[in-house]
């Protein structure tokens, strides 16, 4: 027996939207980037098919650093999130009750009222040389000089895990939420320290939660521009600056559309091996 | 529910054909993609009570000029400012830009000099696309109390500045350093191999100058944050940012280097899909007027192309600009010629490495 067609039409539109946007704005624009990708530029107004782009981007160190430098640093801020986090979040699902708990909750979420650039300015003010927390050591005796602690890797960290950080929290409270707090009483019943509750009961029930956080942080992270680019110093390098700067400063849209693609690919694949070694599968974890 | 659903599609069609046709009812406004300070409020309403054009400022640099006509093979804008060195290679690259009718142009309001000099330089197969708009120069911005001795570009890599001084990883640095160290970059724009060359002896002596950085600037207001809190003593800068850092604070100087300043010349160009081309013409005369381009001169701290508006403009800046150059000093100024396309490639490598260098 086939469905009514009315029916189908009001399935058919309420699938539209999501079909249009898709469409429209993800699947048309990569379509596009890829041919773009795909040729290189001989004289002016003519062009080429070709993969030089790609190969470019393996035979010149610079860009292959890069990107490297941008993931470990990436997954450097994603480890750093989640072990800020889960502490965090653990006392959130599990040791407050009630009005206390929405409340705490409720505070981190506050920084992400203002948006983003706002936020890292709040960094610049803080972290710069003639900033608040320098003036506050100067202040208290602690150095005898001003200290610069902007424009470096470490400034670019904290302000990679401050964005990042509800973003880890809400899967983590979700996911801790849902174990039943009767399991980690008998784990203690049963002559379990707090270490082995932690690693043979919360941990595991908490990994489809820790996954899908740690992929959201990692690709926030990944395609972040505004935080490295004003945290960052002199020898700081970001892919996306990269991409950004092959774009529009260098009018290269091929190269830049190329590295676009492999920033696409290479972190799908590091997310895809980060799941292989957690034993992970994408479905458990929007599950 | 059914019949719910297909309302609210008919009152949501009907919604963005009203904000479509909206877009299209308001024939007379002129769209100018410009720099920021070039188009100040008080301009723009005499400009719209005087003509009764709405006019819509975009503020931009001129990569991002470029690339958004680019992106949209010259629409979006009626009206653009490009720097008159960038015009002619974007032209022959992408086609952007829409041949200028220089009778139109009120001739007599701008310096003749100027005026041919821009025609001249944006000239693509026979056609003149640019006339001149604001001129300025880029130099050094020197904090004279925390430091000396500073007169040349090479002075910002001398010894006791270490994590003091600023600069843009941009092409003007490129080729400020290659002439202060006695090299002349643009007599070799048409020889990629002496450019090249050129372009490796400033990418060593850039990379060795890391030491003195404190940040590589991005946009005017880092760099006037950074030296207004004198994290940075010297820097390579606008002379319109110098001018203001001056005002607030007299030990801050803006000085032409002794290898020559580098001078550019910021036009108007119209994009080649300009629709209210009229209207462009109209924007372009009113703002060549000598007493509306002292207004442009004070709100954006630099000098414009038109005739005689230098008795409108106030005194301070008129001082500041003397104290800055002398006849001799104004004549070394070195005007950035056209870029031939190609090289930009070339110095997006050398700058790339540069910031990929490590600190020694």
């Amino acid at each position: 027996m086939s469905t009514p067609p009315q029916i189908r039409l009001g399935l058919l539109l309420l699938f539209a939207p999501i079909v249009f946007w898709l469409a429209l704005l993800v699947i048309l624009p990569h379509v596009d980037m890829l041919l773009i990708s795909l040729r290189v530029r001989v004289a002016p107004r003519e062009y080429a098919t070709s993969l030089a782009n790609y190969a470019e981007f393996f035979t010149e160190p610079l860009y292959w650093n890069t990107f490297a430098r941008t993931a470990i640093m990436s997954v450097t801020a994603t480890v750093m999130t989640l072990l800020i986090a889960f502490p965090v979040s653990y006392y959130i699902a599990k040791m407050v009750r009630g009005r206390s708990k929405t409340f705490l909750f409720l505070l981190c979420l506050t920084p992400f009222w203002v948006s983003e650039l706002v936020r890292t300015f709040g960094w610049m003010i803080l972290l710069r040389e003639t900033g608040i927390v320098s003036s506050l050591l100067l202040w208290s005796g602690l150095t005898d000089a001003r200290v610069e602690l902007l424009y470096n890797d470490a400034a670019i960290m904290v302000g990679l895990v401050y964005t990042s950080m509800l973003f880890m929290v809400v899967p983590l409270v979700t996911t801790l939420d849902s174990l039943d707090d009767s399991l980690v009483e008998a784990g203690y019943d049963l002559g379990g320290n707090s270490f082995t509750v932690m690693r043979h009961i919360v941990i595991p029930h908490a990994m489809p939660g820790i996954a899908s956080g740690s992929i959201v942080v990692f690709m926030l992270t990944l395609g972040n521009y505004l935080t490295p680019k004003l945290l960052g110093g002199k020898d700081s390098l970001w892919f996306t600056d990269q991409i950004y700067t092959q774009f529009i400063t260098r009018f290269n849209w091929e190269l830049g559309s190329a590295f676009g693609f492999l920033l696409l690919v290479l972190s799908s694949a590091i997310v895809w091996i980060g799941l292989k070694l957690s034993g992970q599968t994408l479905s458990a974890t929007v599950r | 529910m059914q019949r719910g659903t297909q309302n609210g599609m008919v009152a949501l069609i009907a919604v963005a054909v009203l904000v479509a046709g909206m877009g299209t009812t308001r024939a007379e406004t002129l769209r100018l993609l410009t720099w920021g300070g070039y188009a100040p409020d008080e301009v723009v309403e005499m400009f719209e009570a005087e003509t009764g054009i709405d006019v819509e400022v975009t503020k931009s640099n001129n990569e991002d000029m470029i690339s958004k006509l680019r992106a949209t093979g010259g629409s979006g804008f009626d009206l653009a400012q490009p720097s008159q060195d960038r015009v002619a290679s974007a032209q022959v690259d992408h086609d952007i830009y829409k041949p200028m009718d220089l009778s139109k142009i009120d001739e007599d309001q701008i310096v003749t000099s100027m005026l041919q000099s821009t025609n001249d330089k944006t000239e693509v197969d026979g056609k003149v696309y640019s006339v001149p708009h604001v001129w300025g120069t880029s130099g050094l911005i020197v904090n004279t109390k925390l430091a000396s001795g500073i007169k040349d570009y090479t002075d910002l890599c001398g010894p006791n500045l270490e994590d003091k001084v600023s600069y843009r990883l941009k092409r003007p640095t490129l080729i400020g350093f290659a002439f202060a160290m006695g090299m002349d970059p643009f007599a070799a724009y048409e020889n990629p191999a002496t450019y090249e060359a050129i372009l490796a002896k400033v990418e060593e002596a850039l990379i060795a100058c890391k030491k003195n950085v404190k940040a590589y600037w991005t946009g005017g207001d880092a760099l006037i944050a950074l030296l207004r809190s004198g994290e940075a003593v010297a820097a390579m800068g606008w002379d319109a940012g110098g001018w203001k850092l001056n005002s607030e604070n007299p030990d801050i100087v803006y000085i032409a280097p002794t290898s020559g300043a580098l001078g550019w010349i910021d036009t108007f160009t119209l994009p080649r899909k300009t629709e209210n081309e009229e209207a462009a013409y109209k924007w372009i005369n009113f703002v060549m007027r000598p007493e509306v381009a002292a207004k442009i001169t004070a709100a954006a701290g630099n000098f414009t192309a038109s005739k005689g508006s230098e008795k409108f403009v106030e005194e301070k800046l008129q001082k500041q600009f003397a104290q800055s150059f002398n006849p001799v000093t104004l004549g070394e100024i070195k005007w950035y010629p056209p870029v031939p396309p190609g090289l930009e490639v070339m110095e997006g490598k050398v700058l790339d490495r540069i910031q990929a260098a490590k600190t020694n």
